[in-house]
Protein backbone atom coordinates (compact mmCIF):
# COMPACT_ATOMS: atom_id res chain seq x y z
CA UNK A 1 0.00 0.00 0.00
CA UNK A 2 2.62 2.36 1.49
CA UNK A 3 4.34 1.03 -2.38
CA UNK A 4 1.57 2.66 -4.39
CA UNK A 5 1.29 5.86 -2.51
CA UNK A 6 4.52 6.92 -3.00
CA UNK A 7 4.47 5.69 -6.71
CA UNK A 8 1.32 7.48 -7.24
CA UNK A 9 2.83 10.54 -5.81
CA UNK A 10 5.45 10.47 -7.76
CA UNK A 11 3.98 9.93 -10.84
CA UNK A 12 1.61 12.88 -9.98
CA UNK A 13 4.97 15.23 -9.82
CA UNK A 14 6.60 14.08 -12.61
CA UNK A 15 3.91 14.60 -14.90
CA UNK A 16 3.07 17.76 -13.08
CA UNK A 17 7.04 18.71 -12.91
CA UNK A 18 7.51 18.03 -16.80
CA UNK A 19 4.37 20.42 -17.55
CA UNK A 20 6.37 23.31 -15.57
CA UNK A 21 9.39 22.85 -17.08
CA UNK A 22 7.71 22.77 -20.54
CA UNK A 23 6.28 26.25 -19.21
CA UNK A 24 9.39 27.33 -17.82
CA UNK A 25 11.07 26.77 -21.27
CA UNK A 26 8.65 28.10 -23.16
CA UNK A 27 8.56 31.48 -20.81
CA UNK A 28 12.24 31.80 -21.46
CA UNK A 29 12.29 31.44 -25.12
CA UNK A 30 9.44 34.09 -25.22
CA UNK A 31 11.33 36.42 -23.32
CA UNK A 32 13.95 35.74 -25.90
CA UNK A 33 12.02 36.59 -28.57
CA UNK A 34 10.66 39.62 -26.59
CA UNK A 35 14.06 40.91 -26.40
CA UNK A 36 14.91 40.95 -30.10
CA UNK A 37 11.79 42.38 -29.99
CA UNK A 38 12.75 46.22 -30.71
CA UNK A 39 11.65 49.61 -31.11
CA UNK A 40 13.06 52.93 -33.08
CA UNK A 41 13.03 56.45 -32.40
CA UNK A 42 13.27 58.36 -34.86
CA UNK A 43 15.20 61.94 -34.18
CA UNK A 44 13.58 65.52 -35.77
CA UNK A 45 15.19 65.83 -39.26
CA UNK A 46 16.34 69.37 -38.78
CA UNK A 47 19.32 68.06 -35.54
CA UNK A 48 22.79 67.66 -36.26
CA UNK A 49 24.22 64.47 -35.24
CA UNK A 50 25.64 66.12 -32.20
CA UNK A 51 22.27 67.20 -31.32
CA UNK A 52 21.32 63.84 -32.09
CA UNK A 53 23.40 62.35 -29.94
CA UNK A 54 22.62 64.68 -26.98
CA UNK A 55 19.42 62.47 -26.96
CA UNK A 56 20.93 59.50 -25.25
CA UNK A 57 20.77 60.27 -21.66
CA UNK A 58 16.46 61.87 -22.37
CA UNK A 59 15.70 58.50 -24.24
CA UNK A 60 17.71 55.99 -21.04
CA UNK A 61 16.18 58.61 -18.71
CA UNK A 62 12.12 57.11 -19.66
CA UNK A 63 10.86 54.50 -17.84
CA UNK A 64 10.96 50.85 -18.94
CA UNK A 65 14.01 51.47 -21.15
CA UNK A 66 16.49 48.85 -20.71
CA UNK A 67 18.86 49.96 -23.55
CA UNK A 68 19.05 52.56 -26.43
CA UNK A 69 21.68 52.61 -28.99
CA UNK A 70 22.32 55.31 -31.39
CA UNK A 71 22.27 54.89 -35.17
CA UNK A 72 23.40 57.79 -37.59
CA UNK A 73 21.92 58.21 -40.99
CA UNK A 74 24.80 56.34 -42.65
CA UNK A 75 24.62 53.18 -40.18
CA UNK A 76 21.26 53.07 -41.12
CA UNK A 77 21.65 53.44 -44.58
CA UNK A 78 24.46 50.92 -44.82
CA UNK A 79 21.83 48.32 -43.11
CA UNK A 80 19.39 49.05 -45.21
CA UNK A 81 21.56 48.43 -48.02
CA UNK A 82 22.56 45.68 -46.36
CA UNK A 83 18.93 44.37 -47.00
CA UNK A 84 18.33 45.14 -50.52
CA UNK A 85 20.56 44.94 -53.82
CA UNK A 86 22.47 47.63 -55.00
CA UNK A 87 20.69 48.93 -58.04
CA UNK A 88 17.14 49.20 -56.30
CA UNK A 89 18.90 51.58 -54.53
CA UNK A 90 20.56 53.76 -57.14
CA UNK A 91 20.57 57.75 -56.37
CA UNK A 92 19.35 57.18 -52.93
CA UNK A 93 21.83 58.98 -50.16
CA UNK A 94 21.52 58.88 -46.69
CA UNK A 95 19.27 62.42 -46.72
CA UNK A 96 16.90 59.87 -46.66
CA UNK A 97 17.51 58.42 -43.41
CA UNK A 98 17.23 59.66 -40.42
CA UNK A 99 19.00 59.42 -36.83
CA UNK A 100 17.36 56.94 -34.78
CA UNK A 101 17.84 55.38 -31.62
CA UNK A 102 17.30 51.67 -31.43
CA UNK A 103 15.78 50.72 -28.06
CA UNK A 104 15.41 47.23 -26.17
CA UNK A 105 13.16 47.19 -23.06
CA UNK A 106 12.93 46.12 -20.02
CA UNK A 107 8.68 44.67 -19.81
CA UNK A 108 7.17 44.64 -23.14
CA UNK A 109 3.98 44.29 -22.17
CA UNK A 110 4.24 48.14 -21.15
CA UNK A 111 5.23 48.82 -24.61
CA UNK A 112 2.40 51.41 -25.37
CA UNK A 113 3.00 53.30 -22.63
CA UNK A 114 6.68 53.90 -23.46
CA UNK A 115 5.96 54.54 -26.85
CA UNK A 116 4.07 57.37 -25.84
CA UNK A 117 6.82 58.75 -23.55
CA UNK A 118 9.45 58.51 -26.29
CA UNK A 119 7.32 60.14 -28.37
CA UNK A 120 7.23 63.03 -25.69
CA UNK A 121 10.56 63.35 -25.76
CA UNK A 122 11.86 66.79 -27.73
CA UNK A 123 13.69 66.03 -30.43
CA UNK A 124 11.86 62.40 -31.23
CA UNK A 125 9.51 63.13 -34.42
CA UNK A 126 8.33 59.37 -34.94
CA UNK A 127 8.48 56.17 -32.71
CA UNK A 128 7.97 52.82 -34.51
CA UNK A 129 6.33 50.05 -31.99
CA UNK A 130 5.30 46.58 -33.10
CA UNK A 131 2.51 47.13 -30.31
CA UNK A 132 0.70 44.17 -31.61
CA UNK A 133 3.38 41.96 -31.74
CA UNK A 134 4.39 42.36 -28.44
CA UNK A 135 0.93 42.01 -27.34
CA UNK A 136 0.73 38.59 -28.78
CA UNK A 137 3.86 37.72 -27.54
CA UNK A 138 2.09 38.38 -23.70
CA UNK A 139 -1.12 36.52 -25.21
CA UNK A 140 1.00 33.14 -25.72
CA UNK A 141 3.01 33.61 -22.61
CA UNK A 142 -0.50 34.04 -20.72
CA UNK A 143 -1.61 31.16 -22.38
CA UNK A 144 1.13 29.32 -21.53
CA UNK A 145 0.54 30.23 -17.52
CA UNK A 146 -2.82 29.31 -17.25
CA UNK A 147 -2.66 25.78 -18.94
CA UNK A 148 0.49 24.96 -16.84
CA UNK A 149 -1.59 26.61 -13.29
CA UNK A 150 -4.80 24.65 -14.48
CA UNK A 151 -2.90 21.60 -14.84
CA UNK A 152 -0.96 21.36 -11.90
CA UNK A 153 -3.79 22.37 -10.07
CA UNK A 154 -5.73 19.54 -11.30
CA UNK A 155 -2.69 17.15 -10.51
CA UNK A 156 -2.79 18.26 -6.99
CA UNK A 157 -6.33 17.60 -6.55
CA UNK A 158 -5.89 14.08 -8.41
CA UNK A 159 -3.18 12.98 -6.47
CA UNK A 160 -4.73 14.58 -2.91
CA UNK A 161 -7.90 12.12 -4.04
CA UNK A 162 -5.68 9.14 -4.85
CA UNK A 163 -3.51 9.37 -1.91
CA UNK A 164 -6.37 9.88 0.48
CA UNK A 165 -7.47 6.44 -1.03
CA UNK A 166 -4.35 4.47 -0.72
CA UNK A 167 -4.60 5.74 2.95
CA UNK A 168 -8.24 5.00 3.15
CA UNK A 169 -7.56 1.28 2.16
CA UNK A 170 -4.26 1.29 4.49
CA UNK A 171 -7.01 2.12 7.18
CA UNK A 172 -9.54 0.36 6.47
CA UNK A 173 -8.06 -2.70 8.29
CA UNK A 174 -7.42 -0.48 11.22
CA UNK A 175 -11.00 0.80 11.86
CA UNK A 176 -11.64 -1.74 14.45
CA UNK A 177 -8.43 -0.24 16.30
CA UNK A 178 -9.85 3.29 15.77
CA UNK A 179 -13.21 2.77 17.06
CA UNK A 180 -11.63 0.99 20.04
CA UNK A 181 -9.74 4.49 20.55
CA UNK A 182 -12.62 6.55 20.30
CA UNK A 183 -14.82 4.26 22.63
CA UNK A 184 -11.98 5.05 25.43
CA UNK A 185 -11.97 8.22 24.96
CA UNK A 186 -8.70 9.24 22.47
CA UNK A 187 -8.73 12.29 21.11
CA UNK A 188 -9.05 12.90 17.39
CA UNK A 189 -5.60 14.26 17.50
CA UNK A 190 -4.40 11.23 19.12
CA UNK A 191 -5.96 9.12 17.02
CA UNK A 192 -5.05 10.98 13.63
CA UNK A 193 -1.09 11.42 14.22
CA UNK A 194 0.17 8.66 12.98
CA UNK A 195 -1.52 8.44 9.71
CA UNK A 196 -0.82 12.13 9.30
CA UNK A 197 2.53 11.06 9.91
CA UNK A 198 2.25 8.53 7.67
CA UNK A 199 1.18 10.30 4.81
CA UNK A 200 3.62 12.59 5.22
CA UNK A 201 7.25 10.27 5.02
CA UNK A 202 5.15 8.72 1.93
CA UNK A 203 4.84 12.04 0.42
CA UNK A 204 8.00 13.30 1.29
CA UNK A 205 9.26 10.01 -0.04
CA UNK A 206 7.56 10.30 -3.33
CA UNK A 207 8.79 14.34 -3.62
CA UNK A 208 12.59 12.63 -3.43
CA UNK A 209 11.94 10.00 -5.57
CA UNK A 210 10.10 12.45 -8.22
CA UNK A 211 12.80 14.71 -8.21
CA UNK A 212 15.46 12.49 -9.03
CA UNK A 213 13.36 10.83 -11.86
CA UNK A 214 12.81 14.91 -13.11
CA UNK A 215 16.04 15.51 -13.42
CA UNK A 216 17.33 12.41 -15.15
CA UNK A 217 13.61 12.94 -17.19
CA UNK A 218 14.71 16.40 -18.15
CA UNK A 219 18.10 15.51 -19.23
CA UNK A 220 17.55 13.28 -21.76
CA UNK A 221 15.04 14.77 -23.02
CA UNK A 222 16.79 18.08 -23.57
CA UNK A 223 19.91 16.03 -25.01
CA UNK A 224 17.69 14.85 -27.56
CA UNK A 225 16.26 18.01 -28.76
CA UNK A 226 19.89 19.36 -28.28
CA UNK A 227 20.87 16.96 -30.68
CA UNK A 228 18.18 17.51 -33.45
CA UNK A 229 18.34 20.62 -35.39
CA UNK A 230 16.40 21.99 -32.95
CA UNK A 231 19.23 22.60 -31.16
CA UNK A 232 20.14 25.51 -33.64
CA UNK A 233 17.35 27.73 -32.83
CA UNK A 234 16.80 27.29 -28.99
CA UNK A 235 18.29 27.31 -25.91
CA UNK A 236 16.87 24.99 -23.01
CA UNK A 237 17.13 25.84 -19.52
CA UNK A 238 19.66 23.99 -17.76
CA UNK A 239 18.66 21.80 -14.94
CA UNK A 240 20.82 23.27 -12.49
CA UNK A 241 19.33 26.33 -12.40
CA UNK A 242 15.45 24.89 -11.34
CA UNK A 243 16.87 22.35 -9.48
CA UNK A 244 16.38 23.59 -6.39
CA UNK A 245 12.87 25.44 -6.66
CA UNK A 246 11.53 22.00 -8.25
CA UNK A 247 13.06 20.36 -4.99
CA UNK A 248 10.97 22.68 -3.36
CA UNK A 249 8.20 22.46 -4.88
CA UNK A 250 8.46 18.30 -5.16
CA UNK A 251 8.74 18.34 -1.20
CA UNK A 252 6.30 20.50 -0.30
CA UNK A 253 3.49 19.33 -2.44
CA UNK A 254 4.20 15.59 -1.46
CA UNK A 255 4.45 16.51 2.52
CA UNK A 256 0.71 18.80 2.44
CA UNK A 257 -0.54 15.85 -0.10
CA UNK A 258 0.86 13.46 2.16
CA UNK A 259 -0.23 15.10 5.41
CA UNK A 260 -3.83 16.11 4.45
CA UNK A 261 -4.29 12.95 2.18
CA UNK A 262 -3.63 10.82 5.84
CA UNK A 263 -5.88 13.80 7.80
CA UNK A 264 -9.00 13.00 5.06
CA UNK A 265 -8.46 9.26 5.05
CA UNK A 266 -9.48 8.53 8.46
CA UNK A 267 -12.21 11.73 9.00
CA UNK A 268 -14.89 8.95 8.53
CA UNK A 269 -13.71 6.30 10.89
CA UNK A 270 -13.22 10.03 13.44
CA UNK A 271 -17.02 11.06 13.54
CA UNK A 272 -18.28 7.95 15.67
CA UNK B 1 -24.97 8.74 36.78
CA UNK B 2 -27.47 8.84 34.14
CA UNK B 3 -30.25 11.57 33.48
CA UNK B 4 -32.54 10.98 30.71
CA UNK B 5 -35.54 13.52 30.50
CA UNK B 6 -38.16 13.34 28.29
CA UNK B 7 -35.70 12.13 25.36
CA UNK B 8 -36.72 11.21 21.93
CA UNK B 9 -35.11 9.97 19.36
CA UNK B 10 -36.06 10.12 15.59
CA UNK B 11 -33.36 9.20 12.62
CA UNK B 12 -33.11 12.24 10.39
CA UNK B 13 -32.34 9.69 7.25
CA UNK B 14 -34.93 7.64 7.79
CA UNK B 15 -37.72 9.50 9.94
CA UNK B 16 -37.89 6.45 12.50
CA UNK B 17 -38.53 7.08 15.95
CA UNK B 18 -36.26 4.89 17.58
CA UNK B 19 -36.76 6.32 21.41
CA UNK B 20 -40.15 8.30 22.41
CA UNK B 21 -40.23 10.29 25.62
CA UNK B 22 -37.82 8.44 27.94
CA UNK B 23 -37.28 9.18 31.60
CA UNK B 24 -34.46 7.10 33.08
CA UNK B 25 -32.44 7.87 35.92
CA UNK B 26 -29.56 5.98 37.29
CA UNK B 27 -27.58 6.69 40.35
CA UNK B 28 -23.90 6.27 40.97
CA UNK B 29 -23.25 2.85 42.12
CA UNK B 30 -26.26 1.07 40.57
CA UNK B 31 -26.61 -2.17 38.72
CA UNK B 32 -29.33 -1.93 36.35
CA UNK B 33 -30.62 -4.46 33.62
CA UNK B 34 -31.90 -2.60 30.69
CA UNK B 35 -33.99 -5.71 28.19
CA UNK B 36 -36.28 -5.28 25.18
CA UNK B 37 -36.70 -7.29 22.28
CA UNK B 38 -34.68 -6.38 19.43
CA UNK B 39 -35.28 -3.15 17.49
CA UNK B 40 -36.66 -2.25 20.59
CA UNK B 41 -34.42 1.27 21.14
CA UNK B 42 -31.47 -0.53 23.44
CA UNK B 43 -28.74 0.50 20.64
CA UNK B 44 -30.06 3.89 20.59
CA UNK B 45 -30.02 4.63 23.70
CA UNK B 46 -26.23 3.60 24.33
CA UNK B 47 -25.32 5.72 21.08
CA UNK B 48 -26.93 8.46 23.27
CA UNK B 49 -25.15 7.68 26.26
CA UNK B 50 -21.41 7.18 24.88
CA UNK B 51 -22.11 10.22 22.54
CA UNK B 52 -22.53 8.54 19.16
CA UNK B 53 -25.87 10.75 18.32
CA UNK B 54 -27.58 13.17 19.48
CA UNK B 55 -31.00 13.19 20.90
CA UNK B 56 -33.64 15.08 18.58
CA UNK B 57 -34.80 15.87 21.81
CA UNK B 58 -35.11 16.02 25.44
CA UNK B 59 -31.81 16.51 28.27
CA UNK B 60 -29.39 13.68 28.63
CA UNK B 61 -26.65 14.20 31.29
CA UNK B 62 -23.72 11.40 31.32
CA UNK B 63 -21.65 11.49 34.76
CA UNK B 64 -22.02 15.46 34.89
CA UNK B 65 -21.71 16.07 31.13
CA UNK B 66 -24.42 17.50 29.34
CA UNK B 67 -24.74 15.14 26.18
CA UNK B 68 -26.73 17.91 24.02
CA UNK B 69 -24.90 20.84 24.90
CA UNK B 70 -21.34 19.95 25.05
CA UNK B 71 -18.97 20.59 21.90
CA UNK B 72 -17.50 17.69 20.06
CA UNK B 73 -14.04 17.67 21.72
CA UNK B 74 -15.00 17.03 25.20
CA UNK B 75 -16.76 14.00 24.28
CA UNK B 76 -13.00 12.04 24.64
CA UNK B 77 -13.09 13.19 28.18
CA UNK B 78 -16.74 12.35 29.04
CA UNK B 79 -16.13 8.67 27.18
CA UNK B 80 -12.77 8.19 29.50
CA UNK B 81 -15.71 8.36 32.56
CA UNK B 82 -17.62 5.06 30.79
CA UNK B 83 -16.28 1.83 29.56
CA UNK B 84 -17.68 -0.16 27.06
CA UNK B 85 -18.30 -4.11 26.53
CA UNK B 86 -20.16 -5.36 23.25
CA UNK B 87 -21.21 -8.68 22.18
CA UNK B 88 -18.25 -9.28 19.73
CA UNK B 89 -15.74 -8.21 22.07
CA UNK B 90 -13.92 -5.72 19.86
CA UNK B 91 -10.51 -6.75 20.57
CA UNK B 92 -7.46 -6.16 18.85
CA UNK B 93 -6.11 -9.55 16.79
CA UNK B 94 -2.66 -9.15 16.85
CA UNK B 95 -2.21 -7.54 20.15
CA UNK B 96 -1.68 -9.71 23.27
CA UNK B 97 -4.20 -9.89 26.14
CA UNK B 98 -1.79 -7.30 28.22
CA UNK B 99 -1.65 -5.37 25.40
CA UNK B 100 -5.20 -5.03 24.51
CA UNK B 101 -5.67 -3.93 28.15
CA UNK B 102 -3.09 -1.64 28.07
CA UNK B 103 -3.61 -0.03 24.33
CA UNK B 104 -7.03 1.80 26.43
CA UNK B 105 -4.22 3.53 28.89
CA UNK B 106 -1.84 4.22 26.25
CA UNK B 107 -4.18 5.93 24.06
CA UNK B 108 -5.15 8.21 26.64
CA UNK B 109 -1.63 9.03 27.66
CA UNK B 110 -1.43 7.14 30.66
CA UNK B 111 2.46 6.69 31.92
CA UNK B 112 3.93 3.28 31.11
CA UNK B 113 4.65 2.86 34.92
CA UNK B 114 1.39 2.91 36.14
CA UNK B 115 0.00 0.88 33.07
CA UNK B 116 2.74 -1.55 34.26
CA UNK B 117 0.75 -1.73 38.04
CA UNK B 118 -3.15 -0.97 36.33
CA UNK B 119 -3.14 -3.93 34.28
CA UNK B 120 -2.13 -7.00 35.88
CA UNK B 121 -4.23 -6.00 38.68
CA UNK B 122 -7.47 -5.57 36.56
CA UNK B 123 -6.77 -8.73 34.63
CA UNK B 124 -6.12 -10.69 38.56
CA UNK B 125 -9.65 -9.04 39.00
CA UNK B 126 -11.58 -10.64 36.02
CA UNK B 127 -9.66 -14.01 36.76
CA UNK B 128 -7.35 -14.16 33.82
CA UNK B 129 -3.45 -14.64 35.49
CA UNK B 130 -1.19 -16.25 33.16
CA UNK B 131 -3.53 -15.48 29.82
CA UNK B 132 -1.16 -12.30 29.83
CA UNK B 133 0.88 -12.76 26.37
CA UNK B 134 -2.11 -15.15 24.96
CA UNK B 135 -3.88 -13.70 21.79
CA UNK B 136 -7.49 -13.10 21.58
CA UNK B 137 -8.28 -16.00 19.77
CA UNK B 138 -6.26 -18.79 21.63
CA UNK B 139 -8.75 -17.71 24.32
CA UNK B 140 -12.24 -18.85 24.83
CA UNK B 141 -15.74 -16.52 24.35
CA UNK B 142 -15.85 -16.36 28.26
CA UNK B 143 -12.07 -15.35 28.51
CA UNK B 144 -12.31 -12.71 25.43
CA UNK B 145 -14.89 -11.30 26.86
CA UNK B 146 -12.96 -11.05 30.21
CA UNK B 147 -10.40 -9.34 28.33
CA UNK B 148 -12.97 -6.77 26.75
CA UNK B 149 -14.29 -5.96 30.65
CA UNK B 150 -10.42 -5.54 31.63
CA UNK B 151 -10.09 -2.88 29.38
CA UNK B 152 -13.37 -1.22 29.85
CA UNK B 153 -12.49 -0.80 33.23
CA UNK B 154 -8.94 -0.34 33.28
CA UNK B 155 -9.27 3.00 33.41
CA UNK B 156 -11.10 3.47 36.46
CA UNK B 157 -14.89 4.49 35.02
CA UNK B 158 -17.44 6.11 36.97
CA UNK B 159 -19.85 3.25 34.90
CA UNK B 160 -19.40 0.06 32.50
CA UNK B 161 -22.17 -0.07 30.11
CA UNK B 162 -22.26 -3.55 28.47
CA UNK B 163 -24.36 -4.03 25.23
CA UNK B 164 -24.97 -7.60 25.23
CA UNK B 165 -22.16 -8.99 26.75
CA UNK B 166 -23.30 -12.41 26.72
CA UNK B 167 -25.19 -12.61 23.35
CA UNK B 168 -22.09 -15.00 22.35
CA UNK B 169 -21.37 -16.94 25.21
CA UNK B 170 -23.20 -20.58 27.17
CA UNK B 171 -25.15 -20.12 29.27
CA UNK B 172 -22.51 -21.03 32.29
CA UNK B 173 -20.31 -18.07 30.84
CA UNK B 174 -22.83 -15.87 31.00
CA UNK B 175 -23.89 -16.50 34.61
CA UNK B 176 -19.92 -16.33 35.15
CA UNK B 177 -19.59 -13.16 33.54
CA UNK B 178 -22.55 -11.60 35.11
CA UNK B 179 -21.01 -12.59 38.30
CA UNK B 180 -18.05 -10.55 37.33
CA UNK B 181 -20.01 -7.57 36.44
CA UNK B 182 -22.11 -7.76 40.02
CA UNK B 183 -18.07 -7.98 41.59
CA UNK B 184 -17.68 -4.74 39.93
CA UNK B 185 -20.74 -2.94 40.55
CA UNK B 186 -19.81 -4.19 44.44
CA UNK B 187 -16.48 -2.44 44.33
CA UNK B 188 -18.31 0.92 43.05
CA UNK B 189 -18.91 1.39 39.61
CA UNK B 190 -21.92 1.65 38.06
CA UNK B 191 -22.89 -1.01 35.70
CA UNK B 192 -25.92 -1.14 32.69
CA UNK B 193 -26.41 -3.88 31.47
CA UNK B 194 -27.93 -4.23 28.00
CA UNK B 195 -29.66 -8.03 27.42
CA UNK B 196 -32.51 -9.62 26.50
CA UNK B 197 -31.80 -12.45 28.16
CA UNK B 198 -34.76 -13.45 30.29
CA UNK B 199 -33.45 -16.30 32.63
CA UNK B 200 -30.35 -14.19 33.43
CA UNK B 201 -32.28 -11.17 34.36
CA UNK B 202 -34.16 -13.23 36.48
CA UNK B 203 -31.40 -14.87 38.28
CA UNK B 204 -30.65 -11.21 39.93
CA UNK B 205 -32.40 -9.43 42.17
CA UNK B 206 -31.32 -6.43 40.10
CA UNK B 207 -33.34 -3.31 38.71
CA UNK B 208 -34.65 -3.75 35.04
CA UNK B 209 -35.73 -1.29 33.04
CA UNK B 210 -37.65 -2.17 30.03
CA UNK B 211 -37.98 -0.50 26.52
CA UNK B 212 -40.36 -1.51 23.81
CA UNK B 213 -40.70 0.56 20.60
CA UNK B 214 -38.90 3.44 22.29
CA UNK B 215 -40.57 3.97 25.25
CA UNK B 216 -40.00 2.70 28.85
CA UNK B 217 -42.94 -0.12 30.07
CA UNK B 218 -41.86 -1.34 33.10
CA UNK B 219 -39.04 -0.10 35.72
CA UNK B 220 -38.73 -1.75 38.99
CA UNK B 221 -36.47 -3.24 41.35
CA UNK B 222 -37.99 -6.29 41.86
CA UNK B 223 -35.57 -8.24 39.07
CA UNK B 224 -38.04 -9.40 36.97
CA UNK B 225 -38.63 -9.45 33.22
CA UNK B 226 -41.42 -11.01 32.08
CA UNK B 227 -41.68 -9.49 28.65
CA UNK B 228 -42.62 -11.81 25.97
Amino acid sequence: MSFASVTIIMACLLIMGSFSLVAVNINSLIKDLESQNEIVAFVNEDYSQSQAKALQPKIEAVDNVASAEFVSREQAMKNFMADYSKDQMEGIDESVFRDRYVIHLTDISLMAQTKTALESVTGVAKVNAHVDYANDMITVRNIVSVVTLVLIVILVIVSFFIMTNTIKLATFSRREEIAIMKMVGATNGFIRLPFVVEGLVLGLMGGVLAFFAEWGLYSLVTGKIMETIAGNFVEVVPFASVATPVLLVFLGVGILVGAFGGVNAIRNYLKV
Amino acid sequence: MVQMNDVTMVYESSGATALQDVDITINEGEFVFLVGPSGSGKTTLIKLLTGEIQPSEGEITVNGFDMCRMKRRKVPKMRRTIGVVFQDFRLIDNMTVYDNVAFAMRVVGTSEKLIRERVPYVLNLVGLDGREKRRPQELSGGEQQRVAIARALVNSPRMIIADEPTGNLDPVRSLELMLLLEKINELGTTVLVVTHEKELVNAFSKRVVAIDSGRVISDGMDGYYSYE
